[in-house]
């Protein structure tokens, strides 16, 4: 580790060194954003930033490169200075040369950041025609095949060629990583680069990431919000929050040890893989069923069958079974693509199942028409991933809240007693009825997102990767919010989400689904205690920060494993 | 990307069709004996008699339509009731003036609107900015006409660079008369296009310009220039090309009002004076090849989407 390197021998210079960095809006009055940080990384170190949204660990890494929002963002002091650069006072000519050669940049979401319209490896070469003006076409050819060759993609020459929509996301992160890296510069800044991946994925990335880091000496500042990806990658951290740093440490230090309140709060709501105890069954009734459900997309084109071609189908889901029983919460779990929402959404009828049955509270609703689907409808109500994009800007909480309930008939009066009622048992006051959605933060938005469908009185509530966007303290409260709800009105959770350890927290059955299929479905504390599906077990060795428990600050007693000797797998927890 | 291209293309078939029914029924359905709407007021009998046989008023409708039908197919439009000529040949002969023309003004407003955009994007809120945004509202506002005089009075009259009216045939006349007689006029019809496209191109380098892959290009050290027109400007392209192509397609309504102020003997001029003079035969044919005209160009901007997006190709 760093600290070691740091330790013995004469100090190296850092490579980037950061001092009182301030950052301010260019409205005015101007309103800071960082308020003077300090933190510095040495050659081949891992820094990993770490914070809740509006921390302020985005604006430093887009500071360093020189690439704040003009217009709106400006540094209005302090210093920057990489390898001997001041890079507040260099040239713009200056800096770009310095960009891409001395210090490179991946961003959180792949899908994105690559040009749509031009192909990889012209975008990769981009970079050698810009910085080494001197080699020749077959010479840049050859260094980038030999780049996509160290991140690890299959058939170089077909990846070179390819436009970015042809890739996964997990592939466009590579081609990110063999931009940044093919000048082998100093330093490296990862903004979430992992985020927008699945578990499975961002573990390969990271090791990636790792590797080509040891393999050039490049240091790497990390960004991320995710304390079990630290726990697995950073020499050291660097905490902060609301533009300031509030605690930078050694990791093994700052898991063990936080100095901080703030840091202790942010690591006890991080939700553990352990899963939680098993509730009592107290109600055998079942509110809602899947049997044998189906979902197929993509009946055979016109063309295609005029062509005589098979018809090219996708099985998005198919031969789902489960049970709901009144107050119980069923976790499905998955990677993108393996059909969780699929399910989701036939449950909830929002697309048509090709096959199977769906029973709410016992009626089948898989094949009811428009009319006859309505007086189901309001039993199941869905909370949704995007508090941001799920409520109407332009309704008041108010109205969002009795629209619902009003189409059923409820007069408007009671409606809005109850909506008051509803808002207080989320944790709201009463007169957020009046106001707008943009005057809440994600965290009230979503809990105002549950209020809205509680207020159908459902039976069984369908939450879509409903704490998937917020950070992990809030996230936390949310989750403690069903927990609570859940308790006082028996309302059935159906509970989609990536994320095993908040799966853990929540669930008293879990399913995991690949590919559209079930592999493993029974209680939650046997499936994520001692998984047997080789499915599930890859999801639980590939979750990061799997061996800490970060709200006991120590490390795991006992850590699933997959012993390499035999097949059998060492469990797990008591 | 072939059977894109095969699909765009046998989707402009019904179109067409669509077109000569209506253009078929507008005479057909107006009130009133179309004999007596084409001849005239001051028609005889024998004259009206002669109308209806030759347009074979005589016959079941639907028949009427596929006769009439099968005649464009051939390529024979009728022939004029002013002038007794072909209404192909009426229309060959003012063809090209409308055409270069028009071409004039579309390569015209491109140049000069598509760079505006792009400087008033990347210099977003500038005083270039604020000058190109106004100059735009002042082109959508000012009517063609008073351009089109405004010009004639400061080049033409005061300065005496160039001629007041008339045209050159490029492929009679050469290209350097040609330029001079065409140059007011196409400023004229294309000041409306440059404000339009100009617009469109800011907005849509705008939305471009806030994308994750620009930040990409920044971080790769890539010049403002390389940022500008390398990366953002293809991928803000559909829209402008959007508007480029539906620009072209009405420009036939300035074509007419540009042709009449500058005394140019276009299809233009050939509209106003059909319809004057109740030229049905010319009106449907004029009508006709106007509708080809812009059926044609919404297949070229479909086909161009492909050209210059990859995703729209494989799909």
């Amino acid at each position: 580790m760093s600290d070691d390197v740091i330790q013995f021998g004469p100090a190296p210079a850092p490579v980037l060194d950061i001092r009182g960095l301030q950052v301010a809006t260019q409205s005015s009055p101007a309103k800071p954003i960082l308020k003077g940080i300090d933190f510095a990384i040495a050659p081949g170190e891992t820094l990993c930033l770490v914070g809740e949204s509006g921390s302020g660990k985005s604006v430093t890494s887009l500071a360093v490169m020189g690439l704040l929002p003009k217009g709106s963002l400006k540094a209005t002091g302090g210093r920057i200075e990489l390898e001997g650069d001041s890079l507040l006072d260099v040239s713009p000519t200056r800096l770009r040369d310095l960009r891409a050669s001395r210090m490179a940049m991946i961003f959180q979401e792949p899908m994105t950041a690559l040009n749509p319209l031009m192909r990889v490896g012209e975008q990769i070469e981009e970079v050698l025609v810009m910085h080494q003006r001197g080699l020749s076409a077959k010479q840049r050819c050859d260094r980038v095949l030999e780049m996509l060759d160290q991140v690890q993609l299959p058939d170089i020459e077909r990846v070179y060629a390819s436009w970015p929509h042809q890739l996964s996301g997990g592939q466009r992160q590579r081609i990110m990583i063999a931009m940044a890296l093919i000048l082998e510069p100093k330093l490296l800044i990862a903004d979430e680069p992992t985020t927008a991946l699945d578990v499975t994925t961002q573990k390969q990335i990271l090791k990636l990431i790792k590797q080509l880091q040891e393999r050039h000496g490049t240091s790497v500042l990390f960004i991320t919000h995710d304390m079990g990806v630290v726990a697995d990658i950073a020499d050291r951290v660097c905490v902060m929050r609301h533009g300031e740093v509030v605690e930078t440490q050694p990791i093994d230090a700052l898991l063990r040890r936080p100095t901080t309140d703030y840091t202790r709060q942010l690591l006890t709501a991080v939700p553990s893989l352990r899963p939680r105890a098993s509730r009592e069954v107290t109600d055998r009734e079942i509110v809602l069923e899947a049997i044998e459900l189906e979902k197929r997309y993509g009946q055979a084109s016109r063309w295609a069958r005029l062509a005589g071609k098979a018809s090219a189908q996708t099985l998005a889901a198919s031969d789902i079974n489960f049970a709901l029983t009144r107050g119980r919460t069923l976790g499905i779990v998955g990677e993108s693509g393996s059909g969780k929402s699929t399910v989701a959404r036939c449950v909830m009828r929002m697309i048509e199942p090709t096959g199977g049955g769906v029973r709410v509270m016992g009626k089948d609703i898989a094949s009811l028409g428009r009319a006859a689907l309505k007086p189901h409808r309001k039993r199941i109500q869905m909370v949704f991933q995007d508090p941001f994009r799920s409520l109407n800007p332009r309704l008041t909480i108010g109205t969002s809240l009795i629209e619902g309930p009003v189409n059923y008939g409820t007069s408007h009066e009671e409606a809005l007693a109850r909506a008051a009622e509803l808002l207080e048992l989320v944790g709201l006051p009463k007169d957020a009825l009046g106001r707008y959605p943009h005057q809440f933060s994600g965290g009230q938005r979503q809990r105002i997102a549950i209020a809205r469908a509680l207020a159908m009185e459902p039976d069984v509530l369908v939450a879509d990767e409903a704490v998937s966007a917020l950070d992990v303290s809030v996230q936390a409260q949310v989750l403690g919010l069903l927990d609570d709800i859940q308790r006082r009105l028996g309302v059935a959770v159906l509970f989609i989400t990536h994320d095993l350890s908040v799966a853990a927290q929540i669930c008293d059955e879990v399913m995991v689904m690949q590919k559209g299929v079930v592999v493993e479905y029974g209680p939650a504390s046997r499936v994520l205690g001692a998984p047997e599906h080789p499915y599930t077990r890859s999801l639980m060795l590939a979750a990061p920060g799997r061996h800490w428990d970060f709200s006991e600050f120590r490390p795991l007693d006992r850590v699933f494993e997959e012993t390499p000797t035999s097949n059998s797998t060492t469990t797990v927890y008591p | 990307m072939f059977s894109y291209c095969l699909r765009r293309t046998l989707a402009a078939v019904p179109v067409m069709v669509v077109v000569a029914l209506f253009v078929f029924l507008l005479l057909r359905l107006s009130p009133g004996d179309p004999a007596a709407i084409i001849a005239g007021d001051m028609a005889t009998p024998e004259q009206l008699d002669r109308i209806r046989e030759t347009l074979g008023l005589n016959q079941p409708i639907y028949l009427q339509f596929f006769n009439w039908g099968g005649e464009l197919l051939r390529g024979d439009f009728g022939t004029s009731l002013m002038s007794n000529l072909p209404v192909t040949q009426l229309m060959a002969q003012r063809l090209e003036p409308t055409v270069s023309l028009a071409l004039l003004s579309i390569v015209l407003s491109v140049v000069v609107a598509v760079p505006m955009g792009v400087i008033a994007a990347w210099k977003h809120g500038s005083l270039i900015d604020n000058v190109v945004m106004s100059v735009s509202v002042l082109g959508f506002s000012v009517p063609v006409f008073v351009i089109g005089y405004i010009l004639i009075k400061i080049f033409a009259i005061d300065l005496g660079w160039l001629p007041v009216q008339g045209f050159k045939r490029v492929s009679e006349d050469g290209f350097g008369p040609f330029i001079r007689h065409a140059i007011l006029p196409s400023l004229m019809l294309s000041t409306i296009y440059i404000a339009l496209i100009a617009r469109m191109t800011r907005a849509s380098m705008l939305d471009v310009l806030g994308e994750d892959f620009v930040r990409t290009a920044h971080a790769k050290g890539a010049s403002e220039k390389r940022v500008l027109f390398k990366h953002a400007l293809r991928n803000a392209g559909v829209p402008i090309l959007e508007v480029i192509g539906t620009g072209f397609a009405l420009m036939i309504t300035g074509v007419v009002v540009t042709e009449s102020v500058f005394n140019i003997p276009g299809l233009g001029r050939l509209t106003v004076d059909a319809i004057l003079a109740r030229d049905y035969p010319v009106i449907q044919g004029l009508i006709l090849v106007t509708s080809g005209v812009y059926v044609l160009i919404n297949l070229a901007i479909d086909l161009s989407y492909a050209l210059l997006d990859p995703r729209i190709r494989y799909q």
